[in-house]
């Protein structure tokens, strides 16, 4: 018998210098996105709830989401969405065995960032008033 | 782990099925989501008549909660292999994972209200 060489998952600290290929980021960050979401989805609510609710709940939630913490969470999850969408269906895609090979899967997660990054800055521009 | 002898309670043994909810629902939250998007771009400038009224429908109540029970559904999927890849401890996992079906349980139950107070 051969010996085989041990796998083991790397540690913690080797993160910073492990280099992921961009499906890798891609999928990582799809991941972060998600939770990210998960765990803002009650303020989102509260959110929702305020701008349904009355003609002063909606003018209140303009004035809360006037300040510039407010306005840098909501583009962090407004790209948020955006990434987890357009990410997600390149994984529908490669689920229905589109794209499989390698240059292929980079390609199409270098496109993945080129479409869900400026729908990310656009939104940014009109949550900042600028657009 | 097991509880009893043979039940195996770790892994996500669940066959095809979570893995094809976790899809359909991906694509009624897209299909939900594009459609709002475009709504809401075609009804600006955006005040708050126009933006109620976008919700005040039955049609778009039914569609939204429907959205909403996607999302519950998908996000449980998410998170359950979140901390199936994480969580080492069993015991740790299985309760973070039922305070994560508590936790979407009342976030649905809560857009409910919203909805249909509108």
């Amino acid at each position: 018998m051969p010996q085989r060489r041990a796998i083991r998952n790397i540690g913690i600290t080797d993160l910073v210098r492990y280099r992921l290929p961009v499906p890798g980021v891609l999928s990582i960050l799809h991941r972060v996105s998600g939770v990210l979401m998960f765990v803002l989805l009650p303020w989102l609510l509260w959110l929702f709830d305020m701008s349904l609710r009355s003609e002063v709940g909606y003018q209140r939630l303009l004035q809360v989401a006037g300040g510039w913490s407010i306005r840098a969470i909501l583009v962090v999850l407004a790209w948020a969405v955006l990434h987890h969408l357009v990410a997600g269906v390149r994984f529908l895609a490669l689920d229905l065995d589109l794209g499989m090979t390698r240059p292929a899967a980079r390609r199409s997660a270098w496109i993945v960032f080129a479409i869900s990054l400026p729908l990310a800055a656009w939104v940014a521009l009109i949550i900042f008033g600028v657009l | 782990m097991s509880i009893g002898a043979r039940r195996l309670v770790v892994g996500a043994h669940y066959g095809l099925r979570d893995w094809l909810v976790q899809r359909a629902t991906a694509v009624v939250l897209a299909i939900y989501l594009i459609a709002l998007a475009l709504l809401v771009v075609s009804s600006r400038p955006i005040d708050y008549d126009a933006w109620a009224g976008i919700f005040a429908p039955l049609g778009m109540k039914i569609a939204t909660l429907i959205a909403f029970v996607a999302l519950a559904y998908h996000a449980w999927i998410g998170m359950r292999d979140v901390w199936m890849d994480y969580v080492r401890s069993t015991a740790v996992r299985m309760v973070l994972q039922l305070a994560t079906i508590l936790w979407l349980a009342a976030c649905l139950a809560w857009a409910v209200q919203i909805l249909w107070r509108v």
